[in-house]
């Protein structure tokens, strides 16, 4: 039985976290001693997913998948599971993996284990680890079920060129009912790595003081190609839209470099940021809480050291 | 308008996580309990506004131990009209998923709201697998859902970086997010009503279990803080490049 994963394109294109799922897939059908084989639709390039590792890539070719639904997204990737022969089915943990992960879980009768962010192990039983609690501990958990269904976190693994472009793709007809909802409308902004996706993400809390403040964090961020983001108070005194508030009720991050300005670091906020790689917090009252978290710390009053910053970033690109 | 409310009890934000001696279990010793957020502030409270749009019903219904009582009658302060919790105490979403769907079959709901995802276990699993188990239509982060007529729902889908906008007709599923509703605080009369309107408790289905918690563990402590020079960003950047490695 294959390890089957699905990659997901986004207007023809696969982003780095699924050239990471594919690579964590072909990892995890190496561990149980079998093949990996791709899931994708509508890619311009689907042998792409051959670098990172699939040993076989199949499209998936239906009217129905044209736009996404939840149902019939989770109908076809259960059809080609059981066309392919797959007992272990690895998704993204984006927007639509976590709206696919449990139905299919569901109609497979399987377990699953969602935002897994390590490889499985497989010595004692199907084993894998994923952070609960809102990133304040880790749960190892043991799938007993012939099948399973894992949805893999971003910035888990990198991507690793595992094979080649010269891989087998094939496509697979699928008969699917037409989805019972309908978009009628997507809003993306434009221009900017939208959060989840970003590696480097530049955060500001109360310590701005106000709305008008921010074009020292949006240099900064310019300069580091980064994307925005806030803390819970400052989203929800309006000064930024919500979209940008990361923590355990907002959006959960896991970029490689986290900068944290004018954030006390509440145990919420740290909830969805603590799985960042590196957290840089620049904070003038040194007792602040986020210290403890952090891997670099600057304690000045960030009005005069974030264009400092700005400046030395500038002339390290320059060098 | 009849909806189904599927809540459930998780520590409080703020709760300290520690685990029972082996790192089996989480140790509950000392921690508040509390509705799910998610649970709470967006999917019961839209239901409820709902429900004063177009009449019918809210129930709540949750899969736990009577501990959960307390939290289930918040839900009834709030406006809820009537609960069910289901006597069970599940280890997997799949088999909370099987306790909701068996009891929602057995009802006439013209839709089933879902938090987007709990506080503790962080699955976003539930929601999924009881609109698969109950065969409904999907829609899941829903931030925004507007019914002019009770035929049909427009309902605004959080997605990476922007929003989709989706209709459908009932019955359908929704898992909700922030900004779907705001958070309402129970008045005392609320509060007095809610001891008077029904909890029933069923016995569950036999349901098996695909997975279980082998071990629990807390993230290794992070060292000391590198405490940089405000009048040396150089040196941040340095150590950003060439120590951590990511710039």
């Amino acid at each position: 039985m294959s390890v089957i994963v699905y990659a997901e394109s986004h207007d023809g294109t696969f982003n780095k976290k699924a050239f990471e799922v594919v690579t964590y897939a072909r990892k995890t059908a190496d561990l149980l001693d079998t093949d990996c084989i791709a899931l994708c639709h509508g890619a311009d390039s689907p042998e792409q997913l051959g670098i990172y590792g699939a040993q076989k890539v199949v499209t998936l070719e239906s009217d129905a998948l044209e736009q996404f639904d939840a149902k019939t997204y989770t109908a076809a990737i259960a059809k080609a599971v059981e066309q392919l022969g797959g007992d272990t089915v690895i998704l993204q943990h984006s927007a639509n993996g976590k709206s696919i992960i449990g139905g299919l879980a569901a109609k497979l009768n399987c377990g699953s284990v969602s935002a897994v962010n390590q490889l499985p192990t497989n010595d004692s039983g199907f084993e894998v680890v994923k952070p609960v609690f809102s990133g304040k501990a880790f749960a190892k958990y043991s799938i007993s079920s012939d099948q399973r269904v894992l949805s893999l976190m971003g910035n888990s693994i990198p991507p690793e060129e595992m094979g080649s472009e010269d891989v087998d793709v094939e496509s697979l007809s699928l008969d699917l009912d037409a989805p019972k909802t309908k978009v009628v409308k997507v809003d993306k902004v434009k221009g900017e790595i939208p959060l989840p996706e970003a590696e480097i993400v530049v955060s500001a809390g109360r310590g701005m003081k106000g709305p008008d403040n921010w074009d020292i964090i949006e240099e900064l961020a310019d300069e580091l190609g980064a994307t925005t983001a806030c803390s819970r108070p400052v989203a929800d005194s309006g000064w930024r839209p919500h979209h940008e508030h990361v923590g355990q009720t907002g959006i959960a991050i896991s970029p490689s470099l986290y900068l944290a300005i004018g954030i006390s670091g509440a145990i919420q906020h740290l909830a969805g940021v603590n799985n960042s790689d590196t957290i840089v917090v620049i904070n003038k009252d040194p007792e602040a809480p986020f210290f403890k978290a952090a891997d670099y710390g600057v304690v000045a009053d960030l009005f005069d050291v974030v264009p400092r910053l700005t400046e030395a970033i500038k002339r390290f690109k320059a060098s | 308008m009849n909806i189904l409310v599927c809540v459930s009890k998780t520590p409080e934000t703020t709760a300290k996580i520690t685990f029972t001696s082996d790192n089996s279990e989480f140790n509950t010793n000392g921690v508040n309990f509390i509705m799910n957020p998610y649970d709470e502030w967006y999917a019961l409270v839209r239901a409820i506004e709902l429900k004063e749009q177009f009449g019918g019903e809210v129930t709540i219904v949750n899969v736990g131990p009577s501990e959960n009582d307390s939290v289930i009658r918040k839900g009834l302060a709030i406006g809820a009209d009537k609960a069910v919790r289901i006597n069970a105490e599940p280890k997997s979403a799949l088999e909370t998923a099987h306790h909701i769907a068996n009891f929602a079959k057995e009802g006439s709901f013209d839709a089933v709201f879902l938090g987007k995802e709990t506080i503790d276990y962080n699955g976003s699993e539930v929601s999924a697998m009881v609109a698969e188990l109950l065969d409904l239509p999907f829609v899941s982060f829903a931030s925004k859902l507007e019914m002019e007529e009770e035929s049909k729902a427009i309902i605004t889908r959080d997605i990476e970086g922007g929003t989709e906008v989706i209709e459908v007709a009932p019955p359908f599923c929704i898992s909700s997010a922030k900004g779907l509703a705001e958070q309402k605080i129970p008045n005392m009369r609320g509060i007095m009503m809610a001891k008077r309107k029904p909890l029933d408790v069923v016995e569950p289905d036999e349901v098996s279990a695909p997975l279980e918690v082998k071990e629990f563990s807390l993230p290794p402590e992070k060292g000391e803080v590198t405490l940089i020079d405000p009048e040396d960003m150089d040196e941040l950047v340095r150590l950003l490049h060439e120590e951590a490695k990511v710039i």
